[in-house]
């Protein structure tokens, strides 16, 4: 291979990203000698195995590749802007939109929920870490390796272009001869695996780990939300690693899985894709729904109204996720019945969706409502999901997707579902948490602000691309003529779309803004809310809790400060701490090697990469670490300070 | 550390019994892997294109003694956990021994199964049934290699140190495993050799 085969060449804008990519390095490298901060980023950050700290990690690369996926949605918009644009060719389109999918949903959506609840689940059951902590950092340092694997195509070797579905036979080596689609199945494949140890991890941790007296139907609803995402992600992944798996044997070794000869079945894939890819959506979706019902309980003063029906109807929706994939694919071939009886599997899926939306509106009915951003964002999901909900409920009338199937209405859909689900809910779920993990308040003002720019704009964005979709536009066309008519709504979608970045600059101003100005918080609990992770301090100590707390209702700390209940009893302990380690770090790198020459079947390094695979494997087998005992008199001294800072 | 010394070694303590109740957890993931693979394997199994069909390339004889084998291991780590469990440390080694020795022929004749496909002109790319077949049976045979490197680690950390919480959980983690590939093999042998010769 030639080295300007292996680079990517001839595009302006990626030699802009390659530059800049090297600027960013090397003003990393620069910064932390010039600090001295490579022994503290070592020491705390790459080698911990805390809940916390992997959460906060998670949720920066998270951020980082909402910006990635955000400038690829900018670019989208801004070669449909005009009929007959030359901003991008139909190359770069392809690209464009197949990251812009996968970058969003698994490298952004996903980690950032999988943030929040290594932040908040631990500390909401009442434990002091995760059931396995040291697999924890295994999962997060995957997820990562996957992740810049998968970046990294934009500039060596070209990106995947068959679109996030990848659908066979387009995404085979006849119709996609570049190493994108490579790149794709064993980027994802690794960050998979890390995702799916998590599943494990969380249902171990929420099953075996709950503080006393906290029985299931008493947990808060945001663990009940975790757990069963971690349910799903546990029997859906499997089916995207064979899925990826068979890909790359197609792809690399000349099997015959997806071929158009031989016995080949391209259907297969769009198959086995669905089969994880429709769970995967509540994967994203589930977790959000906890959020708001936690955000709405707490900004409502009451207790969340139909405690039980939400935690049955999440159980519902969980088991249909599985029962409704071939909706993606009406159009396919498969018959009458077949289409028939997952119309009606999906439109059952309205069914519990519609309880939660009924429940919420209930826990706001009659309550004293404050108006803080993450409330704003709760608020706002509601009318707006319900907006997605309705045209979802439209496309999975199958003789009716026939009109609008893979056009811009399934885009607005999926937009409509997803931004004020998904996205919403994080950055509900970020400002709510964020002094609980930091010790102060984003500025209120600046977050409001942000908020309705967002909220806004992403009506602007997607609204019209509901009647675009209607009038015939198709998704993934990378340009158009002028008397299609299609110019005008493509406009206002596209002012739209810089309107939403222009929310989300707001968005990290008042990050960075906030860390500098905003006044610490003293009290661990700034928004007066019910649930156990605000019972402890803030900053929260090593061990979450110091003496672990006992539980008799589903708003302990309510209770507790309402003086019907003491949560802590007992005196101090000696607590059990597990030790750092930089055995994931290392591992997860030895996989972005291993990955890296199989993208481009080079035999040789991957092979020795997969014995380093295994010879960390051992190492770690062999390994005795049983972590280490923060002895009573330490704890005693941490608790005053923490204690003494607050009076 | 608390321990509660009515239970056997490997689950006493909580640690322990989380890394036992998460491997089944994993072991849950395993068998959706296993189950998407046949699901593969029955959607394609007559697709086969110009290649040879199950009846014309399966033979009953390396089937069999896989068979055996395998089903003897299993019975074997069974075994060796019943060994671990009195206390017989001597026995348990050997019946680990005996366990991957087993294992190790099983992969023996899954290999020799394999070259003599590939010298019949049955390779991977001949057919879509050939590839799903392949890569269901490669993927059980790399299971089991991977579990006979992961035994032989256990056992020289038991020749090491004996039966403590951390062999001793270990030991029954691998049994759970070991047994687990035993039953998909069941499966493999029922659905896809019995099926295909008949």
């Amino acid at each position: 291979m030639k080295w300007d085969e292996f680079f990517v060449t001839g595009e302006p804008m990626i030699y802009g990203a390659m530059v800049s990519i090297v600027v960013v390095s090397l003003a990393i490298v620069i910064g932390l000698t010039y600090f001295k901060k490579w022994g503290y980023l070592w020491r705390e950050w790459l080698t911990t195995v805390d809940h916390k700290r992997i959460g906060i990690m998670y949720i920066i690369s998270a951020l980082l590749m909402l910006f990635r996926g955000g400038v690829d949605g900018l670019l989208m918009r801004s070669q449909l802007a005009i009929p007959e644009n030359g901003l991008l060719d139909a190359q770069h389109y392809n690209e464009i939109f197949t990251t812009h999918g996968v970058v969003m949903i698994l490298f952004m959506a996903m980690p950032f929920i999988i943030g929040l609840m290594n932040v908040v689940v631990p500390l909401q059951i009442g434990a002091r870490d995760v059931a396995f902590p040291r697999l924890n950092a295994v999962s997060f340092w995957l997820f990562f390796a996957g992740a810049m694997l998968f970046n990294l195509s934009f500039v060596i070797g070209g990106s995947p272009d068959a679109g996030w579905t990848a659908y066979f036979p387009l995404a085979s080596n006849e119709f996609s001869p570049t190493v994108g689609m490579n790149y794709y199945s064993i980027a994802i494949q690794i960050a998979g695996i890390g995702t799916l140890m998590t599943g494990v991890n969380f249902i171990a941790t929420i099953l075996k780990m709950r503080a006393p007296g906290m029985t299931l139907m008493k947990m808060p609803m945001f663990t009940w939300s975790i757990l069963i995402t971690s349910v799903i992600i546990l029997f859906a992944f499997p089916v995207l690693t064979v899925a990826l798996a068979l890909m790359m044997f197609d792809r690399l070794f000349g099997s015959q899985f997806f071929t158009m000869a031989n016995g080949g079945m391209d259907m297969l894939w769009a198959n086995l894709f669905w089969v994880w890819g429709h769970p995967e959506v509540y994967i994203v979706i589930l977790p959000a729904f906890g959020i708001f019902s936690e955000v709405i309980s707490t900004f409502s003063r009451k207790n969340l109204y139909g405690y039980a029906s939400m935690v049955g109807s999440m159980v519902v929706i969980s088991l249909l996720s599985f029962v409704v994939w071939a909706h993606h694919f009406y159009t396919m071939g498969h018959g009458a019945m077949v289409n028939g009886v997952f119309s009606i599997t999906t439109m059952l899926i309205a069914v519990p969706t519609g309880v939660k939306i009924f429940n919420w509106l209930l826990t706001l009915h009659k309550g004293r409502i404050e108006f803080t951003t993450p409330m704003l964002y709760s608020l706002a999901f509601i009318p707006i999901f319900t907006i997605g909900g309705v045209t979802g409920v439209m496309l999975a009338m199958a003789s009716a997707d026939y009109q609008y199937h893979n056009t811009m209405f399934l885009v607005a859909h999926f937009h409509y579902v997803l931004i004020p689900g998904t996205v919403f809910a994080v950055l509900a779920g970020f400002y709510y948490w964020f002094p609980k993990l930091f010790g102060f308040r984003l500025n209120e003002r600046q977050g409001k602000l942000a908020f309705w720019l967002i909220a806004v704009s992403f009506n602007v964005t997607f609204m019209p691309l509901f009647f675009l979709g209607l009038k015939g536009m198709t998704r993934r066309m990378y340009t158009y003529s002028a008397d299609t008519g299609f110019g005008p709504l493509n406009l206002i979608a596209t002012i739209g779309a810089f309107g939403l970045a222009l929310g989300f600059i707001l968005l990290v101003y008042n990050i960075y803004w906030s860390f500098r100005y905003a006044p610490r918080e003293t009290s661990g609990d700034p928004w007066n809310a019910r649930t156990l992770e605000w019972s402890t301090h803030s900053p929260i100590p090593d061990y979450n809790f110091a003496i672990v707390p006992t539980v008799t209702g589903r708003d302990p700390f309510w209770e507790h400060k309402k003086g019907g209940h003491q949560l802590y009893k007992g005196k101090y302990e000696e607590i059990h701490m597990p030790s750092n380690s930089g055995q994931p770090i290392i591992l997860a790198g030895i996989f972005f090697l291993f990955g890296f020459s199989m993208v481009f079947s080079w035999w040789v390094p991957a092979i020795i990469a997969g014995i380093g695979i295994i010879v960390m494997m051992a190492v770690r087998s062999f390994e005795r670490d049983h972590g280490y005992h923060i002895p009573v008199r330490e704890i005693e001294e941490t608790e005053a300070r923490l204690r003494g800072e607050q009076a | 550390m608390k321990l509660d010394n009515s239970l056997p070694l490997e689950y006493r303590s909580e640690e322990n019994s989380n890394r036992i109740f998460g491997f089944w957890l994993f072991l849950g993931a395993e068998i959706v892997l296993f189950s998407t693979l046949f699901a593969v394997y029955f959607t394609l199994w007559n697709r086969t294109g110009n290649g040879p069909t199950g009846k014309e390339l399966f033979e009953i004889g390396p089937v069999l003694i896989e068979t055996f084998v395998l089903l003897t291991s299993s019975f074997t780590i069974g075994l060796m956990i019943n060994s671990m469990r009195q206390g017989l440390q001597k026995a348990a080694m050997v019946f680990l021994f005996v366990t991957l020795v087993l294992g190790l022929i099983f992969l023996g004749v899954e290999i020799f199964e394999f070259v003599t496909y590939v010298n019949e002109g049955a390779t991977i790319s001949t057919s879509a049934f050939m590839s799903s077949l392949f890569v269901l049976l490669g993927t059980h045979g790399a299971h089991v290699t991977l579990g006979l490197l992961w035994g032989a680690g256990i056992m020289l950390q038991i020749k090491r140190e004996g039966f403590t919480l951390d062999t001793a959980n270990k030991s029954f983690i691998f049994s759970l495993y070991w047994h687990f590939l035993d039953v998909v093999w069941i499966f493999i042998f029922s659905f896809v050799y019995l099926k295909g010769m008949m």
